[in-house]
């Protein structure tokens, strides 16, 4: 049939290169503070900042830390892992080279599985290393740059999928992450903190013809540092690239930056070579050897992981997969909502406030659960005075707003607030019995005669000693009187 | 009276510990002869007179209370330039480095401040340690005191020089192919090479990581030996310092050498070799043998390929080592260049001298995609078999003795337009490297008015056995007796 | 196989050296001599062979995770060429990482 034509369809797939800083009290290779943020330039040393003659000695903690992260990860570790030296100049880069690992990793071959809407996927890890980061460029207001070098040497793992890759989504790539990052803080490894950049995700994208055997030009993104930004990124460049190759254009390999603001991918650099990094093997530190014994301790001393605790809230409390997902989402939530539940014992309603308004108020907040001033108990104790009649739902929401805000407890917010009948039910079962005592005034007022509504609002008064919030009354009154003349 | 500067490193500690001297009397005297003989051989790059005067002075103040003093207390001493000195200038030889001060001590700078040695100053060498001559240094050669139209060799010529011609009592440099043997051979004094492992880099400048190492210079045998006593031992901040038995100089002094089995590699003693080292060295193994050493030819058969090994290994890694000079964090920014890039490209190109350069570009080329397995991973794998030919020659022999360079000094500018004959004077040095073993350079002779050196090896962390023969040898020869006239 | 100035070119600017075309000239003279030599290395047996990296024979030399304290700021900075609100300045930056 001349001028109909079949519309390529496109595939995506979806690699990723995570970074997570270590939660470690010194840096990679010297004694120097690992925090975040403070004054520039404030944790640094002859090592961290790379003067002549300065050595590295590495961190015990951080090499353990990789490996519980590897194990978690379902990967093989190395018994013999070493440190290469990756060389390339920036001035982030103090010595002039990346302190990493390069053919032997300290963990290979590992997996974890994601949920999406697409259905169940194994998403394989190539390998997981331990490096150190670089410092913090910033500009100057002549047009200069500044280096700030207190995230020098900090200690990094970095996590790479295997290729091919076995994510094709936006919602695969954010649920890969999602699950990467509950596992990385249930274990200890990593605060997970995004938007800090110690949790910093960069997905490699290709889009290839369904069917089509040999994979596309792939870009790299940066700067995603939310679950949102990693899908609308993902998402973006997946579109981006599909139309390029309607219009006949091919993808150029580059590296794309997110913005933001304009919710798009932008060209960061072409990589039109490969990057010489000439690798060899690191000359100041001695291998690693990674013992059976020694696994075997640390795999032992693993918390429960999040995919176990997933089945667990399952099966212990009755708890859809999606419920239990955003309730293990990271060990402190699993936390939160196991000791909630079990205070109050009610599972179900505490799983529904956590969903909702805990989780609403966060976000609003910009604030993590551990952040949180109302604790486990304060929303096990609010749950119960819901359970018993004592507040009804509607008033639970602002007791427990109150708690978020101000981290009083919730039965002293609720007595406070009970001196004010403002509860819609409990109001308008008051104003039932009004009506039905004075029938005659309430038709009149129905049928228009406003001076009446003095009198309704009396007399709920009087019945309520005072108590009722008149503004509610009001309210409820005319609410009522709308759904009466109809 | 011999004059204080002519003194032994281990007369002047008793002297001063015994209170014949005052501490501030020997940097005094060290200072006056650093005064007279400096326009003549140009052996440091600074001279910390008022330091020097104020850690004398704590020495003397502290004996004179009956405080403990160190080990090394007012033994006036110099450092090779490629060692951190804090708030002391450190250049490294370069251009690059011009006016840095460190903000911190290496390992080896602090044990001997706290052991008490009083540092007068910092010696020239070859840029970053890259050269046999010091002729490499952006700050002008230094002269060999037995000949001043000679050079010193290097790298370490600055530290061989100040300690030939009595400005210090003894010096630190380093030794990657043989920086400190070659030099001190040159300059007819003693240099020791310790095991990889035996003293801490932390705080050395590197070169070649794998390969450095920083060793005593002096006199005698027993001066080098209360040196490294007070500079080996493990450093929590060197992740490659070793925790071996530790060194006593008391215990490789006891002068006994018989039964000990001397293996001389052929290699090491025919072309390239001049007659008169050679002839040297043989009577030098004679000498031994009358001491009650046995002595055999051997062979090993990998170690002629040193020298190309050395300059795969050494260049690569120094390659990285030497990225840091960008201009950024300290050393020289020159102007020019266009943005970030463009300015460290120029101060590469404004800091570094010609050899520094040319070993960049050759390690660079040896790591780079395409040939890493062909130069660099084939260069490591060679030089496992060159420890191995040690490994097999240590089982038959307690020590290994070959001339420390195949010729004496050489004419200042002789070598500078023909870089291979300036690295064949490493030839014999490197193998010790390679293998991570002791070496010692010894006078054992004369040839036309220039020291000849006795290259004396051992097993790894077996720095005793090797010093004690170096120590027979020595006691039973004048050779380590004779001094250069200089400026006196 | 000789290198050509092509090669001394790419490998100066992986190294970030800026060579005169003099410069390059002699280098690369000096630096095939150099090569020359190595090509007895390359005909050496070595299969099975493992390479040396490390002179010393160590390994798990590692430090416990403590914090000790940092140089004060300006010593840190002491030996920049240009420091300014606390930072090693440098001049704009054109190239990506």
């Amino acid at each position: 049939m001349p001028g109909t034509q079949v519309e390529t369809r496109y595939v995506g797939s979806i690699g990723m290169e995570v970074h997570a800083e270590l939660l470690t009290e010194s840096k990679m290779f010297c004694g120097c503070r690992n925090a975040f943020g403070g004054e520039p330039n404030t944790r640094c040393c002859p090592v961290c900042l790379g003067l002549p003659g300065s050595l590295p000695v590495a961190n015990r903690l951080a090499v353990e830390l990789v490996v519980r992260a590897a194990l978690a990860l379902n990967c093989a570790i190395s018994p013999i892992a070493k440190f290469d030296r990756k060389n390339y100049f920036y001035p982030d880069l103090p010595k002039g080279y990346q302190i990493s690992q390069y053919d032997q990793p300290i963990g290979s071959g590992g997996w974890l599985d994601i949920e999406s809407e697409a259905g169940p996927r194994r998403v394989h890890i190539r390998r997981v290393h331990l490096e150190e980061d670089t410092g913090k460029l910033m500009h100057l207001p002549t047009g200069d740059s500044a280096v700030d070098y207190n995230r020098s040497g900090v200690p990094l793992m970095e996590i790479v999928t295997e290729f091919p890759p076995d994510m094709s989504s936006a919602d695969e790539a954010r649920a890969y992450l999602v699950k990467l990052r509950a596992i990385l803080t249930c274990i200890g490894v990593s605060d997970g903190k995004m938007e800090q950049g110690s949790l910093r995700c960069e997905p490699n994208i290709s889009v290839r013809p369904e069917g089509s055997a040999a994979f596309g030009t792939k870009t790299e993104i940066k700067n995603l540092n939310s679950f949102r930004a990693v899908h609308r990124g993902v998402q973006h460049e997946l579109a981006r690239q599909v139309a390029l190759l309607r219009r006949g254009d091919r993808v150029a390999q580059e590296t794309r930056g997110w913005n933001e603001a304009r919710g798009e991918t932008v060209l960061q650099r072409v990589k039109e070579v490969e990057q010489e990094y000439r690798y060899f093997p690191e000359p100041d530190l001695m291998p690693v050897h990674i013992d059976d014994a020694r696994v075997g301790l640390i795999r032992a001393r693993l918390p429960e992981l999040p995919d176990a605790a997933r089945v667990r809230l399952v099966d212990q409390y009755g708890l859809s997969p999606a419920e239990a997902d955003l309730l293990t989402q990271t060990a402190a939530w699993t936390a939160y909502f196991e000791r909630a539940a079990g205070l109050c014992g009610n599972a179900r309603a505490t799983a529904n406030w956590m969903m909702g308004e805990l989780a609403r108020l966060l976000n609003a907040a910009n604030l993590e659960i551990e952040q949180c001033k109302a604790g486990p108990e304060a929303l096990a104790d609010l749950l119960a005075m819901v359970e018993n009649g004592r507040i009804s739902g509607k008033m639970a929401k602002g007791v427990w707003e109150a708690a978020f805000e101000t981290g009083e407890a919730p039965a002293a917010i609720a007595a406070r607030q009970g001196e004010q009948i403002s509860d819609a039910d409990a109001l308008g079962a008051v104003l039932d019995s009004v009506i039905a005592a004075q029938p005659d005034v309430w038709q009149a007022l129905c049928a228009g005669d406003e001076k009446k509504l003095t009198f309704m609002v009396g007399q709920i008064m009087k019945q309520t000693r005072g108590k009722a919030n008149p503004g509610e009354v009001n309210r409820l009154l005319r609410e009522r009187m709308a759904g009466g003349a109809q | 009276m011999e004059p204080l500067t002519q003194r032994s490193l281990r007369d002047l500690r008793d002297a001063v510990r015994s209170g014949e001297v005052s501490a501030r009397e020997v940097a005094q005297a060290h200072l006056n002869r650093i005064a007279e003989a400096e326009p003549s051989v140009s052996a440091l790059l600074a001279v910390t007179a008022d330091d020097a005067l104020t850690q004398a002075d704590a020495v003397d103040l502290a004996r004179s209370r009956g405080d403990a003093i160190g080990a090394l207390a007012g033994v006036p001493i110099a450092l090779k330039d490629v060692i951190c000195t804090r708030g002391v200038a450190t250049t490294c030889g370069s251009r690059i480095l011009s006016g840095w001060k460190p903000p911190y001590d290496a390992t080896v700078t602090a044990r001997l401040r706290a052991a008490g040695a009083v540092m007068l100053g910092k010696a020239n060498c070859d840029e970053f340690a890259m050269g046999s001559s010091t002729e490499n240094s952006a700050y002008g050669p230094t002269r060999n005191p037995w000949n001043l139209a000679c050079v010193p060799g290097g790298s370490s010529g600055g530290s061989a020089a100040a300690v030939a011609v009595g400005e210090v009592a003894g010096s630190l440099g380093s030794d990657t192919g043989g920086s400190i043997r070659q030099p001190a051979a040159l300059c007819g004094i003693v240099g020791l090479k310790p095991t990889y492992g035996r003293v801490s880099r932390f705080g050395l400048v590197a070169y070649a990581s794998s390969l450095d190492q920083i060793g005593p210079m002096a006199r005698s045998v027993e001066d080098a030996a209360l040196l490294l006593d007070a500079i080996a031992g493990l450093d929590p901040l060197d992740a490659t310092s070793v925790d071996a038995p530790p060194f006593r100089a008391e215990s490789a002094m006891r002068g006994d050498i018989r039964g000990l089995r001397i293996g001389v590699p052929t290699e090491f003693m025919g072309d390239g070799v001049d007659g008169p080292v050679a002839s040297a060295v043989r009577a030098a193994v004679e000498a031994l043998c009358a001491l009650g050493a046995t002595a055999e030819e051997c062979s090993l058969p990998t170690a002629r390929h040193s020298l190309a090994t050395y300059y795969i290994l050494a260049p690569a890694e120094a390659s990285s080592n030497l990225a840091r000079y960008d201009g950024v964090r300290f050393g020289v920014r020159a102007a020019g260049g266009f943005g970030h890039a463009g300015m460290t490209e120029a101060s590469r190109e404004a800091g570094f001298g010609a050899e520094t350069k040319q070993r960049i570009l050759v390690g660079t080329y040896a790591l780079s995609a395409g040939y890493y397995d062909a130069y660099y991973l084939q260069a490591q794998k060679v030089r496992t078999l060159i420890r191995r030919d040690f490994d097999a020659a240590f089982k038959r022999f307690d020590v290994l003795v070959t001339p420390t360079s195949p010729t004496v000094a050489f004419g200042i500018g002789e070598r500078s337009d023909d870089p291979l004959a300036m690295k064949l004077a490493d030839v014999c040095t490197l193998p010790a490297n390679m293998a991570g073993i002791p070496g010692v350079s010894i006078p054992c002779g004369m040839d036309r008015g220039l020291p000849i050196g006795l290259q004396i090896m051992g097993r790894s962390f077996d720095e005793e056995t090797t010093l004690r023969a170096a120590h027979a040898y020595e006691q039973a020869t004048h050779w380590h007796t004779l001094r250069p006239e200089v400026a006196c | 196989m000789p290198l050509t100035l092509d090669d001394v070119r790419r490998v100066a600017n992986l190294a970030r050296l800026e060579l005169t075309d003099d410069e390059a000239a002699v280098q690369l003279r000096r630096i095939n001599e150099l090569m020359e030599r190595f090509e007895s290395l390359r005909e050496l047996d070595v299969e099975g062979i493992e390479p040396t990296a490390h002179s010393a024979p160590l390994h798990n030399v590692l430090r416990e995770d403590a914090a000790r304290p940092s140089l004060p700021r300006d010593e840190a900075l002491s030996g920049a060429p240009d420091a300014r609100e606390g930072c090693f300045a440098v001049p704009l930056i054109l190239e990506a990482s």
